[in-house]
């Protein structure tokens, strides 16, 4: 029995792999999921007939309401609400591994595991911990339970470098000793601790690094579950869960020229704290040409090409279906209507793809920054739906900039750049934007999702 | 044991650099779908959980198998059927949506 349900495990890996390597193209993703589907339904029926398992007493309602949870939250959750629903499932993920970890400490006699096992049950609980708190931090940025804003305070370094060494030292101890089991609730709360302190700090603009890092860091801890269990699939799935993580907030930090040291310390984006360089006094304010509606449509309705640049504000006033709407109608006229998406905009890694792809736009729309930032010379016009940092050009040409030297879209070489903005505050880094006071920038202030559905509006009373 | 660390290690180091070298060639288009995805498949400590909950161990250890199956199963199902919503939206021009 118990090689038969080695074997599972096998067939279940096999198929995890296949699940990611049919990602490579939107074209056989879904069928390279349901292999993924396959693969796991395979090793959860095998592991119901483990000689440990008793009772399905538990578990057949624990599953069912785990089940009916997760569906109705895939089911019902807007596409708007991706960040928040994978950080909540990051949470998840830590807090099942910790759990597991305890049970297995609290029901094994500690002397006799092999360190092994111990250090592992060490590593899965903290982990698990780690993200689990942090996960439900980063969700309450996302929602809007805390500020978006980092919050920091005198000493909070400190808090966090103590924790961690505490941890350390922590882990180390209880290797040596197991059966002190006071140390071992050290070590799950130094976790819980360093979830929280090391993510309040993080301004919602890096949401994308802090949510790839827990994906990386729930990844760890089901890999430490599996060294404790001694579970192959466990150690795998973790190990590939873990690395695409690291992968993704490696990608992320690049693209914002950013060191992950300077991410999760840096506490970037005071939230408008240091006034823009620019500002000055009001008598030297920089002008910006504002735009009506009907500015806006005459210089889209001459245009051939269209690039459309969308970031967290599309998100925000849930402006993809009219944006989609607004492209059509552009591209019934005649233009060419492309999308140009920074690895960073909005607050997780390929949000703006789902978003466009819900409200219909086809993905050979959507273009990467290096296939697209050579084209935006022989562009008509620019039309920018809630980015800023992306479009900044600071980040080429001022040195002092804090975004400077982030890849960033050439967005000034376009024959005009109508910018959507809600009003002329400075954005979520707090940064001013030079592309505002350019003189073929065009700012129609106002809702993102209005404006575009003025746009179109008043395009089609043209025809 | 030393041997069985030994192969635990080998085990999540080559499923790492596989997994590196098969998650390089996801596009940037589907990094959220990536994203829900492994989550779905981080779902797979349903195995351990599992075994908490249906063991006759401790009132204790079950109630934490039964906590860790529910949280488990909710990625590990919900995980699938949202990463399935999202790519069943990418499609390209003239595609009708499946």
């Amino acid at each position: 029995m118990n090689s038969l349900i080695n074997a599972s495990y096998l067939v279940a890996s096999v198929c995890f792999i296949l699940t990611l390597q049919f990602l490579s193209s939107p074209k056989h993703a879904r069928q390279g999921l349901l292999i993924g589907a396959f693969g796991m339904t395979v090793a959860v029926v095998a592991t119901l007939f483990k000689p440990e398992i008793v009772t399905y007493k538990w578990i057949i309602p624990s599953f069912l309401v785990g089940s009916l949870i997760g569906t109705a939250m895939s089911a019902w959750i807007p596409m708007t609400k991706m960040p928040e629903r994978i950080a909540l499932s990051h949470s998840f993920g830590g807090l099942a591994a910790s759990l597991v970890g305890i049970s297995e400490y609290i029901r094994h006699d500690p002397m006799e595991m092999s360190r092994v096992t111990v250090a592992a049950l060490g590593f899965e609980t903290f982990f698990g911990f780690l993200t689990f708190t942090g996960s439900m931090m980063a969700f309450g940025k996302l929602q809007g339970f805390i500020t978006g804003a980092p919050i920091t305070f005198k000493g909070l370094n400190a808090i966090n470098i103590a924790a961690f060494l505490g941890s350390i030292v922590a882990l180390v101890i209880f290797v040596i000793h197991p059966e002190m089991k006071e140390i071992f609730y050290t070590v799950s709360a130094t976790g819980l601790i360093i979830g929280v302190t090391a993510v309040i700090p993080i301004g919602g603009a890096d949401m994308p690094v802090v949510i790839s890092l827990l994906n990386s860091y729930a990844g760890l801890a089901s890999s430490a579950t599996g060294f404790a269990i001694g579970n192959n699939v466990l150690i795998i799935a973790g190990a590939l869960d873990g690395t695409s993580g690291f992968i993704l907030s490696m990608m992320m930090s690049k693209a914002m020229n950013r060191s992950f040291a300077n991410v999760l310390f840096g506490a970037f984006g005071t939230g408008g704290g240091s006034a823009p360089a620019t500002a000055g006094t009001d008598a030297r304010a920089p002008q910006y040409n504002q735009g009506t509606i009907e500015d806006a449509v005459s210089t889209l309705e001459a245009a051939q090409s269209v690039i459309i640049v969308p970031g967290y504000g599309m998100a925000v006033s849930q402006a993809q279906h009219a944006v989609r709407d607004l492209g059509a109608a552009l591209e019934k006229r005649g233009a060419t209507v492309r999308y140009a998406i920074h690895p960073v905009a909005g607050r997780m890694p390929g949000h703006m793809n789902v978003l466009l792809a819900e409200a219909d736009v086809s993905y050979e729309q959507l273009f990467d920054i290096e296939d697209i930032n050579d084209d935006f010379a022989q562009n008509d016009v620019v039309l920018v739906v809630g980015a800023n940092d992306v479009v900044n050009p600071a980040a080429k040409t001022n040195k002092q900039s804090p975004i400077y030297g982030m890849p960033v879209f050439n967005v000034e070489q376009s024959r005009t750049v109508i910018v959507l903005k809600r009003s002329m505050n400075t954005g979520f880094s707090g940064l001013d934007n030079e592309l505002f006071y350019q003189p073929n920038t065009m700012v129609v202030l106002g809702d993102a999702k209005k404006t575009i559905q003025a746009f179109k509006a008043e395009l089609e009373t043209r025809e | 044991m030393a041997n069985e660390l030994l192969l635990a290690l080998y085990i999540f180091v080559l499923a790492g650099f596989l997994g590196h070298h098969v998650i390089s060639k996801v596009p940037p288009l589907l990094h959220t779908p990536l994203m829900a995805g492994t989550n779905a498949i981080a779902g797979i400590s349903l195995v351990g959980s599992l075994v908490a909950a249906g063991g006759d161990f401790s009132n204790a250890s079950t109630i934490l198998g039964f906590i860790a199956v529910v949280c488990a199963a909710i990625n590990a199902v919900g995980g699938f059927l949202i990463t399935d919503r999202m790519l069943r939206m990418f499609r390209k021009k003239g595609e009708r949506r499946s």
